[in-house]
């Protein structure tokens, strides 16, 4: 069934065809209709959750990792302030390899007060040992939620749904809902080997050694390196019931472009934009819409960018004293690959000022005009 | 013929605590778990956020408990445990009860609003503060619940704790839940009873237990029963109930209230007060022993 809706609804039927059983959030602009509508479907049982409406994002969080060391699927959304209040516990979650899947809106950090896009908020747990998902369309939100659920539980990994504020999340697209019982096919129940219970009692996160420690910690990055594949592996069963892959990256005129606009989130449609206007001029441009960035990609990353002259990145996001954080980590990518391909590193739309097909012909310009980037940074619209 | 006289138990010889766990001299937080759980009986989750109990079980991975503990963020021991009982509920255990087992510190201070939200929802959760009036396990730190007067490494003894106690009770009783009461190790029978009483309950149930620490409070371990005794019959710490935060049952009336001077002089925390500063005292514990006095007559 084909349905017009925005993105954040797009999160909520994604919890709702996923089965969630226990949901606990707070609300907060631009995440609130995700959380309104799931209430809704909880109060007339389109949905069999149930849904605590908690007095902090702290607490949601909280409630999530309780709800899944009992073995329930569980499920929040938040944005910006509410995901950097819950930071303590996305450690707790990941930590404690709970498979607890959110959908995070990305809206500016304050001060100053903003609820427009950037990248600042998710991007600021990178280290937390959440997988994350940055979404390009409703429909990709829609269908990364499930899938999101099915990587998630089969690694014991939490995962993070990430959406821009306004551009996405409050934008209405077409979208095909996918039918409930080959969703039920596709991800099966939540049944975790160890779950907090009386009938086999446990205690879990005691307070553990130096001798034990560290090896929790490897076996988290070990699961991490499985991602992946599994994501290509589970994007490809996907593929088979619903006709839509949902791969690591999103490529987009690549295989032989000269220079390479490496993008996230909604910003990448835009940048196509830029690349067929390229391509009509002659320039042998492409774009890659980075969509996992948690784990990083390493392998398509360096095997798509590696056959382009020049790479751009466009941050929506800054790591202050250092650089745009998805350029930082294409830099890193592509260490000790042959041909040492310069990256130019842009930052563009903080606090959601709009990034346009102006915004990427700026980007395409210099980079086409430079051999090598003057700078570490290269602001795109920034009154100096 | 004169009746022989039997010695009958008024606990249940089951045991849900062990020995060997990590608990100091005379830790009255042992004797709260022990008593308690003998009352919850195995269907019994906790959710234990950082408190001298995430120690005293044990570390990984050992636990000196026969029932399962989630350990939780300090501020999350309410919320987590509404999580696990809603979590608990949709797998299909709706027998289980799930209590949130906290100290002073993540009650009285950082764990408060999650309980304030757990209770102005009433989640179907017992909440179980084990009071030892300072942040013990960092190493006796003032809390919100360090009672006027005491020493302790953060208020040394020239500055003293010059506030009194936050009275956590009248905040859980604003929230109108249907069960709190107050118990002290000393008085297992009556500790027992209440447990098992708020655990046939449903809704937040809030049981709030007095635990003298030797360690924090510089008194003999020995003692740490005899302070849990001296305290109720000084007034200082009341044995009550409230239901739907109206409600006030006393159930000890002490007629004969003993002066704190006597509970005062066990303990180096207090050691260096002068009777000036114990008249303060005195005189807020007689303020809030005639107030509850007077909620219990109004009930």
């Amino acid at each position: 069934m084909k349905k017009v809706m925005m993105g954040n609804h797009a999160l909520s039927y994604g919890a709702m065809l996923s089965r969630a059983q226990v949901i606990a959030a707070y609300p907060i602009t631009p995440q609130t209709q995700v959380v309104e509508l799931l209430s809704e479907m909880c109060a007339d049982k389109t949905l069999n959750a149930k849904f605590i409406k908690v007095e902090s994002e702290h607490s949601a969080m909280a409630a999530c990792i309780g709800a899944s060391i009992t073995g329930a699927r569980t499920f929040t959304a938040t944005s910006a302030q509410g995901l950097a209040l819950m930071h303590e516990l996305l450690h707790w979650a990941s930590g404690g390899r709970l498979p607890v899947v959110m959908g995070n809106i990305n809206r500016s950090m304050a001060p100053g007060w903003s609820i427009w896009t950037d990248q600042n908020d998710s991007l600021s747990e990178r280290d937390t040992g959440w997988m994350q998902f940055y979404c390009a369309s409703n429909q990709e939100v829609l269908d990364t939620v499930i899938q999101a659920f099915k990587v998630s539980e089969t690694l014991a990994i939490p995962s993070m749904v990430i959406l821009d504020a306004f551009t996405l999340s409050h934008t209405y697209e077409v979208v095909d809902i996918p039918d409930k019982a080959k969703v039920d096919e596709y991800l099966p129940p939540f049944k975790p080997p160890y779950r907090l219970t009386p009938d086999d009692p446990h205690a879990f996160n005691g307070l553990t050694s130096p001798e034990h420690y560290f090896e929790l910690r490897y076996k988290l990055q070990k699961d991490m390196e499985k991602v992946p594949a599994l994501i290509e592996e589970t994007g490809r069963e996907y593929e088979k019931l619903f006709g839509r892959y949902l791969g690591l990256v999103d490529d987009y005129l690549c295989d032989d472009a000269e220079i390479i606009l490496v993008t996230s989130g909604t910003a990448g449609y835009t940048a196509r934009v830029a690349v067929d206007e390229l391509r009509g001029s002659g320039v042998k441009a492409g774009n890659l819409r980075m969509k996992v960035f948690r784990p990083f990609p390493f392998e398509v990353v360096q095997r798509i960018l590696k056959r382009a002259k020049k790479v751009a990145v466009v941050d929506r996001n800054i790591s202050y004293g250092h650089h745009g954080i998805f350029a930082q980590e294409v830099k890193s990518a592509l260490y000790g690959q042959a041909g040492d391909i310069p990256v130019f590193g842009f930052i563009a739309g903080l606090g959601g000022r709009d990034i346009t097909p102006a915004s990427f012909r700026e980007v395409v310009d210099y980079t086409l005009s430079h051999d090598i980037p003057e700078d570490n940074i290269l602001w795109i619209g920034v009154k100096k | 013929m004169k009746k022989e006289k039997k010695m009958t138990l008024t606990l249940p010889v089951e045991e849900y605590a062990g020995s060997g766990n990590l608990a100091c001299q005379g830790c009255g937080a042992g004797l709260a778990m022990r008593y308690f759980l003998k009352a919850m009986g195995p269907r019994t989750v906790l959710c234990i956020p950082a408190c001298c109990w995430a120690v005293i079980d044990g570390p990984y991975p050992h636990s000196s408990l026969s029932v399962p503990i989630y350990h939780c963020a300090f501020e999350a021991a309410a919320s987590t445990a509404t999580g696990v009982k809603a979590g608990l509920e949709m797998v299909g255990d709706d027998k289980t009860t799930v209590v949130a087992w906290a100290g002073d510190g993540g009650t009285f201070d950082i764990g408060l609003q999650a309980l304030s939200g757990a209770a102005e929802r009433n989640d179907d959760i017992l909440y179980v503060c084990y009071d030892n009036e300072a942040y013990m396990n960092t190493g006796i730190q003032r809390s919100s619940a360090t009672p006027y007067g005491a020493w302790t490494t953060t208020t040394p003894v020239k500055f003293f704790k010059n506030q009194p106690k936050k009275d956590i009770n009248a905040i859980m009783a604003a929230h109108r839940i249907p069960y709190q009461a107050t118990a002290s190790i000393s008085y297992p029978e009556d500790l027992f009873k209440k447990a098992k009483k708020a655990k046939g309950v449903k809704g937040t149930r809030f049981l709030h237990i007095y635990a003298p620490c030797p360690t924090g409070w510089k008194s003999r371990p020995e003692d740490a029963v005899k302070l849990g005794r001296m305290v109720i019959q000084n007034c200082i710490f009341p044995l009550y109930e409230i239901e739907y935060g109206e409600k006030y049952t006393l159930n000890i009336k002490v007629k004969d209230k003993k002066p704190i001077n006597d509970y005062l002089k066990l303990q180096g925390r207090f050691r260096h007060l002068k009777p000036d500063d114990i008249q303060i005292m005195q005189e807020e514990v007689d303020r809030n022993w005639a107030r509850l006095l007077k909620k219990c007559e109004a009930s």
